[in-house]
């Protein structure tokens, strides 16, 4: 075990990753240089040990030009004749640029062809979102992406997950989308330096509780579980938080075997509301354990608004622990104390 | 680069083989045996085999709409890409690609795309993969004269142009884009735009004769193949028919002396003289010919008629390669998979 930052778990997995297999290759923006800081060595410059251009050279590191769209497809192309790519697309806001390319070719070749395709591509990006970037890079695209059959969706919410998620997403023989929170960059815990695998389409019970579930995704998670101890201690609340960490293949078991046992749903995510991952699963949970709800569920998302760029505006947008806590307090039908 | 006598018939073969399946495929739209429509190549046939013959086996190549060419002129069966017209079990994408999505990937074909220009980039990564792999492999993507003016284009000619890839531009210029003349919507010529990306650009005006295209094609895959980098082909030819089978335009946007012309210079018609007059063909020979590609593609409609339609349950095969995908579908969903009545609510 070592301390290791979310933004470090990235980087670990993509070098493992590139040790394990040859057919691995990094494409992207920026790249190179190590800008966005998942491709780099132990310090800063060039020289330092382990830095990904010196260590795998440019055959394999991929710098690119700013063409979204060809550096998908062409990813998309390579997965299909033998490489396994793992495509850096910086901010996320910039996969707009390639949808055609994800969605008319990444997500749809396997299933067109009949199986002929396989398509073993993964697609990072960062969700810059509550850093004060404007509208044009503060995106939660996932829900989009979560309407196309073919893309597996992955949120990781913390170092570990970022970890294992991204060599299971490298393994996968399916074309991954991992969304990254900047927010979360910075957080740290102890993370195996041993290769692990976390599984795709395998929830975790980040804290297990009986009165209440809250399904957080991405950077909601930490702030659910604040709302959580906050709750547990004033109001004696028992919480209990789920991850689902991929959005496709989504665990509902574990989502519908927690809201049967809790009877109360309340979901938190940073992205738009209208179709978002918390409306599909209020669906769900309503369509398949309707009987053990004993509480409307609550969702706490952004508005159907853009992002505004000053702090003043841009804060409120997104779920906080506050506005989680008052939801459960709404959901289990307590009053805040004074 | 001379192609010894068996090498010959075989494009002869090839070229026929697109026209009797096309004029087929056209039949059978217009008859209701082929749901949707399909976009022929009737007319193009030389550009298409002069470019699939000047690759090898192991060569990746990318399509469009106008479809049945590519894999035919790179040898694929005509029974699977038949039954895959008609939406059988025995297609070669099992019945769901239809005539915009073909691909034959046992020949190379990575599959042809309903969204113009789209394909594009498949076969510029195709290259990538090439290199990165140390393979001897080169990638062709075939596209429109419409298709030239999508932005994905210019994108991938750059990266080719820049990483140097083993790839080939292959524009089909059959001067139409659906009802819009090339030259209303394309300012300058389609081949010279390769000089911006510093990579050669060949413009064929006769694409109606083989040795033409596959001359040029052919030394751009050499180029390729040696690693000296991408090159952009524009080859000039026509389309004999309507945009796709059974469309009707009140808007005359071809004349008739035009369409003449080009009539007057039919590919098929051509290589077969020069065939006669200069490589020692014989009339017979291939008179025989023709009445074995007839007879192949009646073998195709029949394998295609002998084919079923694919049980309902294929429409959930083949999204991931990852088969559990499909418990995580909600019951309804799965009700419709298992074909069982759905759960009554
Ligand atoms: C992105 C996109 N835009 C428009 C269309 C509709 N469309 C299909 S084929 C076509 C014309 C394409 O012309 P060209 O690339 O020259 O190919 P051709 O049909 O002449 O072989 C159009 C406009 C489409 N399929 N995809
Ligand atoms: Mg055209």
């Amino acid at each position: 075990m070592s301390v290791m930052s979310y933004l470090g778990a990235i980087g670990a997995a993509q070098r493992e990753a590139m040790d394990a297999d040859e057919r691995v290759i990094i494409i992207g923006e920026d790249v190179e240089a190590n800008v966005y800081g998942t491709t780099g060595g132990s310090g800063k410059s060039r020289a330092s040990e382990g830095d990904f251009t010196q260590k795998y050279g440019r055959n394999r590191i991929r710098n690119t030009p700013i063409s979204e769209e060809g550096i998908v497809g062409a990813a998309a192309g390579a997965a299909m004749t033998g490489l396994r790519p793992i495509v850096d697309l910086s901010y996320s806001s910039f996969l707009y640029m390639a949808m055609d390319q994800l969605v008319n070719q990444v997500a749809k070749n396997r299933y067109m062809f009949g199986g002929q395709a396989s398509m073993p591509v993964v697609f990072r990006s960062a969700m810059f979102y509550g850093l004060n970037t404007g509208a044009h890079h503060s995106d939660r695209p996932y829900p989009m992406f979560m309407n196309v059959p073919g893309l597996k969706i992955v949120a990781p919410a913390s170092p570990s997950d970022a970890k294992g998620l991204l060599r299971s997403a490298v393994d996968s023989d399916d074309p991954v989308l991992i969304f990254e929170a900047c927010l979360l960059w910075g957080s740290k815990e102890d993370v195996s330096e041993e290769e692990f695998w976390t599984p795709l389409g395998v929830a975790r019970t980040v804290q297990e509780g009986t009165d209440v579930t809250v399904v957080a995704i991405s950077s909601s998670v930490p702030e659910a579980l604040a709302a959580a101890r906050t709750l547990a201690e004033e109001e004696g609340v028992s919480v209990e938080v789920i991850d689902p960490r991929t959005l496709v293949p989504l665990d509902k078991e574990a989502i519908l075997k927690s809201v049967a046992k809790t009877g109360r749903l309340v979901i938190a995510e940073p992205a738009h509301r209208t179709c978002g991952a918390a409306a599909e699963i209020s669906a769900m949970v309503a369509e398949e354990v309707f009987d053990s709800l004993k509480a409307p569920i609550a969702r706490i998302t952004a508005p159907d608004m853009q992002i505004p760029f000053s702090p003043a505006l841009e804060k409120q947008m997104y779920p906080d622990r506050v506005k989680i806590a008052a939801a459960i307090r709404r959901t289990v039908g307590v009053a805040q104390r004074a | 680069m001379t192609l010894s006598h068996d090498e010959l018939l075989e494009v002869q073969r090839r070229m026929l083989r697109i026209r009797k399946f096309d004029e087929r495929a056209s039949k059978m739209v217009k008859r209701g045996h082929i749901p949707g429509t399909v976009h022929t190549s009737i007319g193009q046939e030389a550009q298409v085999v002069g470019a699939t013959f000047a690759l090898q086996d192991g060569d990746y190549m990318s399509g469009n709409h106008r479809s049945h060419g590519h894999p035919i002129g790179k040898g694929a069966p005509l029974g699977p890409l038949m039954a895959e017209l008609t939406g059988k079990a025995a297609g070669v994408c099992k019945g769901k690609g239809g005539s915009l999505h073909l691909a034959d990937f046992a020949v190379g074909s990575l599959g042809e795309s309903g969204i113009v220009g789209s394909s594009i980039p498949i076969a510029t990564g195709a290259a990538l993969s090439s290199k990165v792999l140390g393979r001897p492999t080169v990638a062709l993507a075939f596209f429109g004269d419409g298709a030239a003016n999508q932005g994905v284009l210019y994108e991938s000619m750059n990266m080719a142009g820049v990483w140097n890839l083993p790839m080939i531009f292959l524009c089909e210029n059959n001067q139409y884009a659906l009802s819009t003349p090339a030259h209303t919507v394309t300012s300058g010529v389609i081949a010279d735009r390769a000089a911006g990306f510093g990579i050669p650009g060949v413009r064929i005006e006769n694409g109606q004769d083989f040795f033409a295209v596959h001359d040029a094609v052919k030394s751009a895959v050499d180029r390729a193949r040696a690693g000296e980098g991408p090159t952009l082909i524009e080859v000039v030819t026509y389309r004999y028919n309507e945009h796709s089978e059974g469309l009707r335009l009140s808007v005359d946007y071809r004349n008739a002396e035009e369409k003449a012309e080009w009539l007057s210079r039919d590919p098929i018609v051509q290589f077969r003289e020069a065939l006669i007059a200069d490589h020692g063909f014989t009339a017979e020979e291939l008179d025989a010919l023709d009445a074995d590609v007839l007879r192949e593609v009646d073998e195709a409609v029949a394998f295609s008629d002998a084919s079923p339609f694919p049980e309902k349950s294929v429409a959930f095969d083949d999204l991931f390669t990852d088969t559990t995908y499909v418990e995580t579908l909600s019951r309804q969903e799965r009700a419709a998979f298992e074909q069982k009545e759905e759960v009554p609510a």
